[in-house]
């Protein structure tokens, strides 16, 4: 179960930008959904390779699984590269850095 | 392949993606920034997951050895960073880059460009930009 609530840390340490610092990376969820259809396959894809050739395995977890890859596997997937995309929006809320999808 | 070669592959495709892209990420301040924020909680979550033994890793496909059976790997050393193999270095950097730069590539592309991030709660710049719009106190 440590996996679960390291995922849960991750989410939390990350999510409260949001709020806090105006991301609005949840509210444009279409975006962000359009993000994790182009990430996911690719990483899904590794993990299963990865998995597959004994690369790494894993110890505690909740059991549930997509084919070899665990939950928490997936998770993991879609926690992390929007605490990456959060992480990156909350810096430009900040500091007004231009990051390439401004109107020219 | 080993967990050394798709890492390095892996970093190369995303900043492969970004140029391909015109996104130029790896050439931006908000990046980096952003980045070494993301490399700091990577090493602490990780640090869980490896030392914990929760994820364990095959000696012949990193550059260090076997996670051991039983107890922790060495927490700086022997190919590994906190616990980790160095390799998740560079499949962070990879996930980190390869996702941010599909999220300014829809942007850029019209899907959900706005509301524009910030500001922050508490600062003042909103509270200036309504109160010089004409009309207003």
């Amino acid at each position: 179960m440590i996996y679960l609530w390291v995922l849960a840390g991750i989410f939390v340490a990350s999510a409260w930008l949001e709020v806090v610092v105006r991301t609005r990376v949840f509210r444009r969820w279409r975006r962000l959904l359009l993000t994790l259809a182009g990430t996911l396959p690719p990483l899904l894809l590794w993990d299963w390779y990865a998995i597959r050739a004994g690369h790494w395995h894993f110890h505690d977890l909740t059991g549930v699984m997509l084919g070899v890859v665990p939950l928490e596997e997936l998770l993991f997937f879609v926690v992390v590269p929007i605490a990456g995309i959060l992480s990156l929006e909350a810096v430009r809320a900040v500091r007004g850095w231009p990051t390439g999808d401004e109107l020219r | 392949m080993t967990y050394t070669q798709i890492a390095v592959l892996a970093a190369g495709l995303a900043v492969l993606l970004d140029v391909i892209l015109r996104t130029r990420l790896v050439t931006r301040r908000v990046f980096w920034v952003s980045y070494a924020i993301i490399v700091f909680f990577q090493l602490i979550s990780n640090g869980l997951l490896t030392g914990s033994g929760v994820v364990q890793y095959d000696g012949d496909v990193i550059i260090g050895s076997s996670s051991p059976e039983t107890g922790r790997p060495a927490f700086v050393g022997d190919g590994r960073l906190a616990y980790a193999p160095v390799e998740d270095l560079l499949f962070g950097f990879a996930m980190i880059l390869w996702s941010q730069t599909l999220w300014v590539y829809w942007g850029r592309r019209g899907v959900d460009r706005e509301p524009h991030s910030g500001p922050p709660r508490w600062s003042r710049r909103r509270v200036a930009a309504v109160s010089d719009e004409p009309g207003r106190p």
